[in-house]
C-alpha cells in the first residue's frame, strides 16, 4: 500500500497547486449552484406574487350589453378597458393576457332568466396568463352566484337549495412538504456537485497524465498498477466529497435569503440534516469518481475525456426528471437504485419525514457496491498495454 | 546484464519486432541503432515489462520480466521516449516522487538527489517547478528520476533527442561514468555519431530484425566500408530513415 499512499499524496499536492482544478472542482459548484437555485426560486416566487397583486386590466367587447356586470367587475378592482379591434390577435401576440366578450344576445337571455353568454378569450398555454385568467373566471363565477341567489330568493326559494354540497378545504400539508421544487432540485444539484467535483481530477490523473506523457514512466516504477490507479481514484473521491461538503455549507449560508413566505416553504438545513445528507451522498461521490476515472482512462487526451464528461454529467439528472414528470411515493425496493434512492431519501429528509435505517443502509450499500465494482474495473484498466500507449 | 533471444511483437497486422537477439553486458554501453520505426522503442518497452512479448526470451540479471516484473523494475533505471515531468511539481519533487514509489526512505532520497544534482549539474533549477524547463533540463530531471534508486541496468530511449551540443557532451560524459562504475547501459538512437562516440557495442536494428551486431571496428570490417555511416547503410540495405 506504500505505492497507493505515495500516489495519493502526490496527486493531492499537485492538484492543490493547480488553480484551475481547485476552482473547477471546489469553488465553481459550491458557489454557482446554490446561487442559481436561490435565484431561480426567487424569480419564480416574485413573478407569481407580482401577478397576483397587479390590477387586472381587462379589455371588454360589448360592455354596453351588460352594464351591471361591468359595474360589478369595476367594484372588484378590475380596470375595464375599451373594446379592442382584433381581440384574438391581441391575446396571441401576448399584449393582453385575457379579453372578455359579451355577446349581443346577452341582454335578451338575461331578461328571460336563461344563461347569458360571455366569452373569455385567452391562451392558457402561456404560463404567465394563468393568474389573470383565473381572476377573470373567478369574478364571473362570483357574479353568477350572486345573481343566482337573488333570483332564487325572489321566487321564494332558499339559495341553499342550489348548493347541495359545501366544500371545505382542510389543508394537511405542512410548510415543509409543500417545498416540492426544493425536494426535486436540491438532491439533483447536490449530486451534480459530486460529479463536477470529480470531473477535473478524474481527467487530469488519467487522460491528462497520458497526454503529458508521464504515464509510461510512472508505470515503470515497481508499484502494482491497481495501487497507482486506486491512489488516483481516492484523490478524485476526496475532491468530490469536498465539493459536496462545500456545496452543503454554501446552501446553509444562502438558504436564509430565500423568499420563504410565498411558497410556504421551510427549508432551514440544520447541522444534523446536513450531516445526514452528506452521509447519504458520500457513496455517490465514490461512484462518480470511479465512473469518471473509468471513462477518462479510455480517452487519449484531456480534450477527448472532456467530450465524454459532458454526457456523464447528465446521468444524475435522470432520476430528477423522472421524479418531476411522475412524483412517486418512495418504496423500499427503490433504495437499491443508485442516484434515484439518494434523490428520494433527501426529499424525505427535507420534508422532515422519518426514514427507516434499513432504507439508508440499502441505499448506501447498493451505491457503494456499484461504485466499488466500477473502481475495480478502472483499477485494472492500465494492465492493458493498448490503453497506456493510445495517443502516443 | 541483459540477454534477449528471438524477441517477437506484433500490433494487429503490424509486426513491429520479429526475431531480435542481443546481449548487453555489465560495464558496457550497448547502442540499439536503427532508423525511425525499426522497432527499437518496442524492444525497450518489452525489456522494462510494459509490453509482454509475443514470443522469445528476456533475461535481465537472470530475471524474466514476464514473471518477475516488480523485481526487474527495481533493478532497472529507465529514461523512456516520453520524459513526462509534472509541471506543477519542482524538479526535486518529481525525483522524490519516484524515490518514494521505489520505497526509499526520505533521507536516502535526499542524499541521492544531492548527489545527482551535483553530477548532472542541476543546482540552478532543482527547486524550480518544471513548467517551462528547456529540453536539456527536462532530460536531466528525467535521468535523475530514473537513477534515484541506483539501478544496475539503465535503459535510455533516444537520450540526446533535442539537446544542444553542450548538454549532449555532458550527457555522454555521464553515461560513460555509469559504464565505468560497472553498470550495463542500453540506449536506442537513430543518430550515427552518438553510437560512434559512445557505444562499446552496436546492435543495428532494421524492420524489426537485427541487421548486424558488434563493435564499431567489427561492423566496419564486416561491411568493408571506411565510415560507420556507409557501413550502416550497407548493413540495413537502404538509406531509409537516416535523414532524421
Amino acid at each position: 500500500m506504500r505505492g497507493l499512499t505515495t500516489v495519493f499524496k502526490k496527486e493531492v499536492r499537485e492538484n492543490i497547486r493547480d488553480h484551475r482544478a481547485l476552482f473547477n472542482s471546489l469553488l465553481l459548484g459550491p458557489l454557482l449552484f446554490p446561487l442559481l437555485f436561490v435565484g431561480m426560486m426567487w424569480f419564480v416566487t416574485s413573478a407569481e406574487k407580482e401577478r397576483a397583486e397587479q390590477t387586472l386590466e381587462l379589455p371588454v367587447i360589448g360592455a354596453h350589453y351588460a352594464p351591471s356586470l361591468i359595474r360589478f367587475l369595476e367594484q372588484q378592482g378590475a380596470e375595464i378597458q375599451p373594446e379592442p379591434e382584433n381581440p384574438e390577435e391581441l391575446v396571441l401576440s401576448q399584449e393582453v393576457p385575457v379579453v372578455l366578450r359579451i355577446l349581443p344576445e346577452y341582454p335578451e337571455k338575461w331578461a328571460e332568466g336563461l344563461p347569458a353568454p360571455v366569452e373569455v378569450i385567452s391562451d392558457p398555454s402561456r404560463q404567465e396568463s394563468n393568474a389573470p385568467i383565473k381572476r377573470v373566471k373567478g369574478l364571473l363565477y362570483g357574479y353568477g352566484q350572486q345573481i343566482g341567489s337573488l333570483r332564487l330568493q325572489l321566487r321564494g326559494v332558499s339559495p341553499q337549495v342550489a348548493s347541495p354540497i359545501m366544500i371545505k378545504d382542510v389543508d394537511l400539508s405542512t410548510p415543509k412538504s409543500r417545498a416540492i421544487l426544493a425536494v426535486i432540485f436540491l438532491p439533483y444539484v447536490l449530486m451534480i456537485t459530486a460529479f463536477t467535483g470529480a470531473t477535473h481530477l478524474a481527467m487530469d490523473t488519467t487522460a491528462g497524465e497520458k497526454e503529458r506523457k508521464s504515464l509510461e514512466p510512472l508505470l515503470i516504477n515497481p508499484v502494482p498498477r491497481w495501487q497507482i490507479m486506486t491512489g488516483k481514484m481516492i484523490t478524485t473521491m476526496v475532491f468530490a466529497m469536498a465539493s459536496l461538503a462545500l456545496t452543503l455549507v454554501s446552501f446553509r449560508i444562502v438558504l436564509p435569503y430565500m423568499p420563504v413566505g410565498a411558497f410556504g416553504m421551510d427549508l432551514t438545513l440544520g447541522l444534523e440534516t446536513l450531516l445526514i445528507i452528506l452521509l447519504i451522498l458520500s457513496p455517490v461521490a465514490i461512484l462518480a469518481a470511479a465512473l469518471l476515472t473509468l471513462l477518462a482512462s479510455f480517452a487519449k487526451s484531456y480534450r477527448e475525456a472532456q467530450s465524454y464528461m459532458g454526457l456523464v454529467i447528465l446521468i444524475p439528472m435522470i432520476p430528477s426528471l423522472i421524479f418531476m414528470a411522475n412524483p412517486i411515493k418512495a418504496e423500499a425496493w427503490m433504495m437499491g437504485i443508485p442516484l434515484f434512492s439518494q434523490n428520494l431519501l433527501i426529499g424525505e429528509v427535507i420534508r422532515g419525514e422519518t426514514v427507516s435505517l434499513g432504507w439508508y443502509g440499502l441505499s448506501i450499500a447498493s451505491t457503494l457496491a456499484i461504485g466499488l465494482v466500477l473502481a475495480a474495473l478502472a483499477a485494472n484498466l492500465y494492465n492493458r498495454p493498448k490503453l497506456i500507449f493510445s495517443g502516443s | 546484464m541483459i540477454e534477449v533471444k528471438n524477441l517477437h511483437k506484433s500490433f494487429g497486422d503490424v509486426k513491429a519486432v520479429k526475431g531480435v537477439t542481443f546481449t548487453a553486458r555489465d560495464g558496457e554501453i550497448t547502442g540499439l541503432l536503427g532508423p525511425n520505426g525499426a522497432g527499437k522503442t518496442t524492444t525497450l518497452r518489452m525489456l522494462y515489462s510494459l509490453l509482454p512479448p509475443d514470443q522469445g526470451e528476456i533475461r535481465i540479471d537472470g530475471l524474466d520480466p514476464t514473471r518477475s516484473a516488480m523485481e526487474i523494475k527495481r533493478t532497472l533505471g529507465v529514461v523512456p521516449d516520453s520524459r513526462g515531468l509534472y509541471s506543477r511539481l519542482t524538479a526535486r519533487e518529481n525525483i522524490t516522487y519516484y524515490g518514494e514509489l521505489h520505497g526509499m526512505s526520505k533521507k536516502a532520497i535526499q542524499q541521492r538527489i544531492d548527489h545527482l544534482t551535483e553530477t548532472l549539474d542541476m543546482g540552478d533549477f532543482i527547486d524550480r517547478r518544471t513548467e517551462g524547463f528547456s529540453q536539456g533540463q527536462r532530460v536531466k530531471v528525467a535521468i535523475a528520476r530514473a537513477m534515484v534508486h541506483e539501478p544496475q541496468t539503465i535503459l535510455m530511449d533516444e537520450p540526446s533527442n533535442g539537446l544542444d551540443v553542450m548538454t549532449t557532451r555532458a550527457l555522454r560524459h555521464y553515461i560513460r561514468s555509469l559504464r565505468d562504475e560497472g553498470h550495463s547501459v542500453v540506449l536506442s538512437t537513430h543518430i550515427m555519431q552518438e553510437v560512434a562516440a559512445l557505444c562499446d557495442r552496436i546492435v543495428i536494428i532494421a524492420k524489426g530484425e537485427v541487421a548486424a551486431d558488434g563493435t564499431a571496428a567489427q561492423l566496419l570490417e564486416r561491411s568493408g566500408s571506411d565510415s560507420l555511416e556507409d557501413a550502416f547503410v550497407k548493413l540495413i540495405g537502404s538509406e531509409e530513415g537516416l535523414l532524421a
